[in-house]
């Protein structure tokens, strides 16, 4: 199979460039992206990329195939090929620190922006915060996330306004902490988002939730912020 | 949280919301002049001034180009904003974005004071 590779050293390249393999794939197997990966760094080590746990969990490996954002750890070849060519480029929007690896800063900043913890100012339990089973359930779909930025490099909004626009993964995050009922501190947390961009540069495309490998709906969020902005404003 | 220098402090909820309810106008009104206009196939200059001499028309439709001025900036400064930036400009960006702004604003405005002239002058 031929594996095109985005090619790109910032301190001694003046601009990226493709890299063309050839891999044999073994019995023809239907392997995920990562070990086509693999194969490809037995041939050149100097190809890099993240990974870790490889089988979804952790969220290091996400990476753009044939133009499809996903964790190479849980695509199978077949997920993302018809002929019989396989191109791998970098999430896009962030800038590369080397191949198809990113900064993301910009990605992180936006999540630390939403303060992803809870705030509580009632008395400290003596034990701890307790939660009904119907307010627990409401986390689920929310909490799920692992923040590869799959969904926010695929989000154009995001790409236009990085430091401005929340991102899908950030305001999935964000309404993770305001559906919770042990935070008290929702109206700070609505009044920071209020703004013509932290929210609302949603165009409600769903880029992020066609990628999301967790298979979450950041839309859905976006569109229970804007009901709760909305309630606020009334 | 976010400044901008021609965001005016204004509420993402607000912007929003009147492009949400200023749609609907714009879409009502179209709809409604697609009816008439089906519905009188011997329409000439005499009926058509008539239909504007009613004040219902004539404020209908000063609601509508109010909806329609309000729905075009909202729109053009978000566009600006998406695009207009200093990441694909560079350093000149702020200056060519307000430029921009300027002139849609201005026209909007011309747009809006002409089409009052032209609803009630006769
Ligand atoms: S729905 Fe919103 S957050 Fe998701 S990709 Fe589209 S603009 Fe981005
Ligand atoms: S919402 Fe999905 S795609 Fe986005 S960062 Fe979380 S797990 Fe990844």
């Amino acid at each position: 199979m031929q594996v095109s590779i985005y090619r790109y050293n910032p301190e001694t390249d003046l601009k990226p460039s493709m890299q063309d393999f050839q891999v044999e794939i073994p019995n023809d197997k239907d392997i995920m992206i990562l070990d086509v990966l693999a194969l490809v760094k037995e041939q050149d080590d100097s190809v890099a990329y993240r990974r870790s746990c490889r089988e979804g969990v952790c969220g290091s490996d996400g990476i753009n195939m044939n133009g499809i954002n996903g964790l190479a750890c849980i695509t199978p070849i077949s997920a993302v090929t018809k002929k019989d060519k396989l191109i791998l480029r970098p999430l896009p929007g962030l800038p590369i620190v080397r191949d198809l690896v990113v900064d993301m800063t910009a990605f992180y900043k936006q999540y630390e922006r939403i303060k992803p913890y809870l705030q509580n100012d009632e008395a400290t339990p003596a034990i701890e915060r307790l939660q009904s089973p119907e307010d627990r359930a409401k986390l689920d779909g929310l909490y799920e996330c692992i923040l590869c930025a799959c969904c926010s490099t695929n989000c154009p909004s995001f790409w236009w306004n990085p430091e401005k626009f929340v991102g899908p993964a950030g305001l999935l995050q964000a309404y993770r902490f305001l559906a919770d009922s042990r935070d008290t501190h929702t109206e700070e947390r609505l009044a920071d988002l209020e703004d013509p961009f932290s929210v609302f540069r949603c165009r409600g495309i769903m880029n992020c939730v066609a990628v999301c490998p967790k298979g979450l709906n950041p839309t859905k969020a976006i569109g229970h912020i804007r009901s709760m902005l909305m309630e606020r404003g009334a | 949280m976010v400044t901008n220098v021609i965001s005016f402090g204004r509420s993402g909820l607000y912007d929003w919301i009147v492009q949400r309810i200023s749609a609907v106008v714009i879409l009502l009104y179209v709809l409604c002049h697609a009816a008439i206009i089906l519905s009188t196939p011997d329409m000439d200059y005499v009926r058509w001034r008539a239909l504007f001499a009613d004040t219902g028309m004539r404020f209908f439709s000063l609601v509508a180009l109010a909806a329609l001025c309000a729905h075009a900036w909202i729109g053009i400064w978000t566009i600006a904003t998406d695009y207009l930036t200093s990441r694909i400009l560079g350093p000149k960006a702020t200056f060519i974005r307000f430029l921009f702004l300027l002139i849609c604003l201005g026209t909007i405005v011309v747009y809006f004071i002409w089409g009052i002239m032209i609803l009630w002058s006769a």
